[in-house]
């Protein structure tokens, strides 16, 4: 066959001609595809609109993709994958080989064939490299797939019980998402050659069948145009909780959680870097020792905002009852005239004051000090309005579309011989559930953003501190930016605390993420933390605030914030031979120029 | 020379280049001998393993890269890596060490170790849970005290296995020096250990004599080596790549019988993979020893496969090539023809437990220790007890090859301290049944790597039931051998057990049956990949006709054998023999 002429002569002006050809000599082949996507549904809405059916049926049928995704433990399944991808290439279909271990689920949204094949291990269990695969196409976050043509080839050994149970599984859950099964799942023994070539003549005879007759291109959803976000803090959008995971392990410290949520239809829209807000309810039982302590009760008529109510359900949901604010104590005193709440409020008490309200919660106070004949109204006048709790979110729009994450360290403590917790942190990890629903709003933070895709970034975190950088990088993979990327993580202890260690791996092996350092306080040996890491690296990281790297700051405000920027003087004076005044107005630069960005708490 | 006109297929050995070879070849060949890029690995902060191609090279030094399973599918939710640890082996040649050298042992197992020391069916000494980080630390510990982990696993020659000969015969004393001897010239030359694990320099080397005897590419597989005293086979000679059976004469050692191809690993679904018994091929003067050792392990060398990795072991080169072919092979690089095999004769491959006067009048007391774990336990604080004792014992400690434990050299006035303390620690022994003593299993879950089902874990509660079935029908004093393996790999020796379990699933196991009581014959495979239920209903029935029908002395694997031959005429030929 001499070359090919892409564009027979009456099919493009030859303005066009021109464009596509310029365009077509500088793109990946990757890019080539998107675009051929994109001109696909272009096309599809282009003939939606007029009532025509565009290009011929063969033409469209070509432009589906076509994707083998394997899945094992010793490569047999990669093996038939590849040769699934000869086969078709010399019936001049241009299949994609993936592997499940690296495969990103959320990408079955967009595929259009697909051809699986998966070995089963164990009791019927998938291989182990595609368990997350399988957790997630199986679990409530696997979207519908009414696009998606498919077929499975199952792998087993037929000496086990639950023999090619995997491919089953898959098979079932694929129908069940709403895909079209293209040819029959087709079941292997240890000898599974011959039957996989059947299997893979069919496939692909079918393939190549309704290529030809003309299958449907399924056009790409309609771009739902976001309606302005009609949900705020003061309205906020009920959203599901889709999973909840501890992420650290059995031996921490620390019971840090992964949530996710899905805001699908909300009209949120949020940038790497903002936080969700999360308007929480008091903890039942928090609100019940309160009325205990008061002596009131719980059904008591209230009207808080003009709003008709009781006072449990104000208690739970309208006002903050466990630490004690100041304009508390001045009314408690007041209310009681206890007199050592009088000093305390008084100017005589103030030295003192602040750690005495943090060594008294509400109820504390209460017990201590009780009043006789308080009122609903007159006790919950002095209590602040509950406040939504902040967090950053830990996803990226653009790699988790209708999602957003948060990390969350729940706050637990002993106070007077009681547990105690944060109200956000007893709400969110013991009291909701996947399938429950939060109430959330966006809360911008324009001081802290990602700099242009082709610009590095420092970023340092400790604890949950890490979440912005998670959605920084999956942001970045998602556009494709080139930029360098460093990323310093503290925490407690290597084994058990190292949060999204497995994502931060893969990026590491993947490239986008250039170089991270880790510090761990409470490992045997070398306690350490962030700042350290950053003073042993300190000619490298001068010399990427030198070559303007964007540096980017998360976490504790009262420890880790100075000490960080401590460090960060130090090694800008030391490195830069400056004066500690000199080294100052430099990080003062950096941060005048939004390279120092800061998000503590 | 080999004979004339046999065509000799040389397409997957040593003799082709490199590409042709399988990835562990060229790994090996690009490691700079075994240095790989170990030692940057170790200071990897982000993971606690190393990178996949150094866990490869790290099995040459001693060690093998695992992981807690139990624990692998909960970090995988919590966007953990795998609970990464270090699987450390000492090489101890015969499974001899000083009071000094366990209170060491002891040490490190408490710090590094997971408070537990593991004696292996080679005789030898694992640390699991081992952390990265405290890897080069435990190296060094034991090589304070002269041990080292060197070829403890890996391409190479493993530890050099000796009978454990609880009544010390000057005999004894003779083959143990042998088997130093052969695991000193066998031992890798590289420095790369050196230099990775005590720090010391590299220095210059031409590189080609860095092996003399391996050359950069080493063995194709893993080579084992062992030297046996008759009647005891408590090693299983017959399993060993390169098994010695010493021969004595009125003054002592003159030589050896030489068994070779033994092997015990099989992979499911592979007919090309199977356990193998060693063969005797002749004998040797003792004096050829070394020579003997080093002509049969470079025809292994030279000719074994090393394109397909599961066809490598050298009962396979042995099988492709021809025992024919493979001795004259080794006669010529010995530069003499084999001697005859002399007469032998084994009787058991278990244990003598209690106490046993040496030759010498001292006394070795041998102490059963179930699965070789040593670890304190309530009512059983068997890692204190052998603390004390090695801080007042003046002899030595001998691992058997079953996993039990030998405090050998009391003199006589010593016995009833060490007795004490014995009983005080749980340690004495005594009630277990005669198939328990007679039990092996390896390490399995949750640390190995390759385990389908539970071993170690399960030998226990496997064993209490089958002593239950043994009680009914009499048969609670009948030494049985019994072995179980997490996978087909055999590290047990279960091939050769009257009664093996090797797993297949979580609760699944093919059952063997028939096994030689001294490690003479393969057992058969009766049931694959069955549960617990269906095992015990074999035995239930199986140990009741063997009570009844059994002739006198007849051993159980034997019984077995003669109820195959019967049953014979009417079976369906195929890969399981439904005997039972």
């Amino acid at each position: 066959m001499g070359h090919l002429n892409p564009f027979p002569a009456d099919t493009l002006d030859q303005d066009q001609r021109r464009q596509v050809e310029a365009l077509s000599g500088s793109v990946t082949p990757e890019q080539a595809r998107w675009i051929s996507g994109y001109f696909a549904g272009l096309e599809a809405g282009i003939a939606r609109r007029s009532g025509d059916s565009g290009l011929p049926a063969g033409a469209a049928a070509a432009l589906r993709t076509l994707t083998v995704l394997h899945g094992g433990e010793t490569g047999n399944c990669g093996g038939l994958a590849r040769a699934f991808a000869a086969a078709a290439a010399d019936q001049g279909l241009v299949a994609q080989v993936e592997d499940m271990a690296r495969y990103k689920p959320r990408r079955l949204r967009e595929e259009q064939d697909l051809l699986v094949i998966v070995s089963t291990h164990g009791e019927g269990d998938p291989p182990q490299p595609a368990l997350d695969f399988f957790e997630y196409v199986e679990g409530p976050k696997a979207p519908k797939l009414p696009q998606l043509r498919y077929s499975v080839l199952a792998l087993g050994d037929s000496t086990y019980e639950h023999y090619c149970e995997a491919g089953r599984r898959l098979d079932r859950r694929l129908e069940a998402l709403g895909a079209t099964r293209l040819a029959e799942r087709v079941e292997c023994d240890v000898d599974y050659d011959e039957t996989a070539a059947q299997w893979r003549a069919e496939a692909l005879a079918l393939l190549v069948a309704q290529a030809g007759a003309g299958c449907e291109v399924s056009a790409p959803a309609d771009p739902s145009f976001p309606a302005a976000a009609a949900y705020d803090k003061r309205n906020p959008f009920p959203a599901r909780i889709i999973d909840k995971l501890t992420i650290v392990g059995r031996d921490s410290t620390k019971e840090t959680r992964h949530l996710e949520l899905d805001i699908a239809g909300s009209g949120l829209v949020y940038q790497p870097g903002d936080a969700l807000g999360i308007v929480a309810r008091n903890d039942a039982a928090v609100v019940a020792a309160l009325l205990d302590a008061t002596g009131l009760s719980g059904d008591s008529d209230l009207t808080v905002k003009g709003e008709p109510t009781t006072l449990a359900e104000a208690l739970e949901g309208h006002f903050e009852i466990a630490i004690t604010p100041p304009r508390f104590l001045d009314h408690w005193a007041a209310v009681t005239g206890a007199a050592e709440l009088e000093r305390l409020s008084g100017d005589e008490g103030k030295a003192e004051r602040q750690n005495w309200l943090r060594n008294h919660h509400i109820v504390d106070i209460v017990r201590r000090f009780p009043a006789k004949n308080v009122d609903s109204a007159t006790f919950v006048a002095g209590l602040r309005p509950l406040q939504p709790r902040l967090y950053s979110i830990a996803s990226s729009l653009s790699a988790m579309p209708d999602e957003a994450h948060i990390t969350l360290a729940p706050v637990r403590y002993q106070l007077h011989g009681e547990a105690r917790h944060g109200v956000a942190s007893a709400h969110l990890a013991d009291r909701s559930e996947v399938g429950d629903t939060l109430a959330v709003y966006i809360q911008p933070n324009e001081q802290f953003r990602l700099p242009e895709d082709d610009k590095a970034i420092i970023m340092i975190g400790a604890g949950t501190g890490i979440a912005p950088y998670r959605a920084f990088l999956q942001e970045r993979e998602a556009r494709g930016a080139t930029g360098k990327s460093w990323l310093f993580f503290g925490e407690r202890n290597f084994r058990s605390d190292f949060l999204y260690q497995t994502e931060w791996q893969a990026w590491l092996k993947d490239g986008l993420l250039g170089r991270m350092d880790v510090a761990f306080s409470r490992d045997r040996r070398g306690k350490a933390y962030v700042q350290h890491r950053m003073l042993e690296r300190a000619a490298d990281l001068f010399a990427w605030l030198e070559d303007g790297a964007h540096l980017y700051l998360c976490g504790d405000a009262a420890r880790l914030a100075p000490d960080v920027h401590e460090a960060l003087i130090s090694i800008v004076a030391e490195e830069g031979r400056l004066r500690r005044e000199g080294a100052e107005d430099y990080v003062r630069a950096l941060q005048r120029g939004h390279r120092y960005q800061r998000d503590v708490y | 020379m080999a004979d004339a006109g046999t065509f000799i297929d040389r397409g997957k050995d040593l003799s082709q280049p490199l590409d042709r070879l399988s990835p562990d070849e060229r790994l090996k060949k690009a490691s700079n001998y075994l240095r790989g890029t170990i030692a940057t690995g170790l200071l990897d902060r982000i993971t606690g393993a190393v990178a996949a191609d150094d866990t490869r090279l790290m099995k040459i030094h001693g060690m093998y890269q695992q992981d807690d399973r139990d624990l692998r599918d909960e970090r995988r939710r919590q966007k953990l890596e795998p609970a990464y640890r270090f699987m450390i082996r000492v090489r101890l040649p015969g499974g001899v060490c000083t009071p000094e050298q366990w209170l060491k042992l002891d040490d490190l197992a408490r710090a590094h170790g997971g408070g537990a020391l593991r004696l292996t069916t080679r005789q030898t000494f694992q640390f699991h849970w081992v952390l990265k980080e405290e890897v080069r630390e435990t190296i060094q510990g034991l090589h304070e005290v002269l041990l080292d982990t060197i070829a403890a696993c890996g391409d190479v020659s493993r530890n050099v296995m000796c009978a454990a000969d609880p009544e010390d015969s000057a005999l004894h004393a003779e083959v143990a020096r042998a088997a130093r001897e052969v695991s000193d010239h066998f031992l890798p030359r590289t420095r790369a250990y050196h230099e990775i694990w005590y720090g010391e320099e590299q220095v210059a080397s031409s590189g080609a004599e860095e092996e003399p005897i391996y050359g950069a590419t080493y063995l194709p597989r893993k080579f084992k080596i062992g030297f046996v005293v008759p009647p005891s086979n408590d090693i299983d000679v017959y399993t060993q790549d390169l098994g010695f059976i010493a021969v004595a004469g009125p003054a002592g050692l003159e030589g050896f019988n030489i068994a070779i191809g033994g092997g015990m690993g099989r992979t499911e679904n592979e007919p090309l993979t199977y356990a193998r018994l060693a063969d005797v091929i002749g004998y040797i003067s003792r004096d050829r020893l070394v020579a003997a050792t080093e002509a049969v392990m470079s025809v292994q060398r030279d000719y074994g496969n090393r394109v397909e990795r599961n066809r490598a072991r050298f009962k396979y080169t042995i099988d492709d090539k021809g025992l024919g072919w493979i001795k004259a092979e080794i006669e010529a690089r010995l530069g003499a023809a084999l001697e005859p095999a002399r007469p032998f004769r084994f009787v058991s491959n278990g244990d003598v437990f209690g106490w046993r006067e040496t030759e010498s009048g001292r006394f070795n007391r041998t102490l059963y220790v179930e699965s070789g774990r040593l670890a304190n336990r309530p009512g059983r604080s068997w890692l204190d007890g052998l603390r004390a004792i090695a801080r007042a014992h003046r002899g030595t400690f001998r691992v058997t090859p079953n996993q039990n434990l030998i405090v050998a050299g009391v003199a006589a006035e010593d016995r009833a301290a060490i007795e004490a303390l014995l009983a005080e620690h749980g340690l004495a022994g005594g009630g277990e049944s005669a198939i328990r003593r007679n039990s092996i299993a390896c390490v399995a879950l949750p640390t190995c790597g390759l385990a389908m089902a539970e071993a170690e874990r399960y030998l226990p509660d496997i064993l209490g039931r089958i002593e239950a079935i043994l009680a009914a029908n009499g048969l609670a004093e009948e030494p049985i051998t019994f072995r179980i393996s997490g996978c087909p790999n055999g590290c047990s020796r279960p091939y050769v057990a009257e009664i093996a379990l090797t797993g297949r699933a979580p609760g699944k196991y093919n059952l063997y049956l028939g096994g030689g009581f001294h490690g003479e014959r393969l057992a058969r495979m009766v049931r694959e990949n069955v549960g617990e239920a269906e095992i015990l209903s074999v035995l239930d029935d199986l140990l009741g006709r063997y009570a009844r029908e059994r002739r006198r002395d007849e051993r159980l694997g034997d019984f077995v054998e003669r109820i195959a031959y019967l049953a014979s005429e009417q079976q369906v030929p195929g890969r399981i023999s439904p005997i039972i």
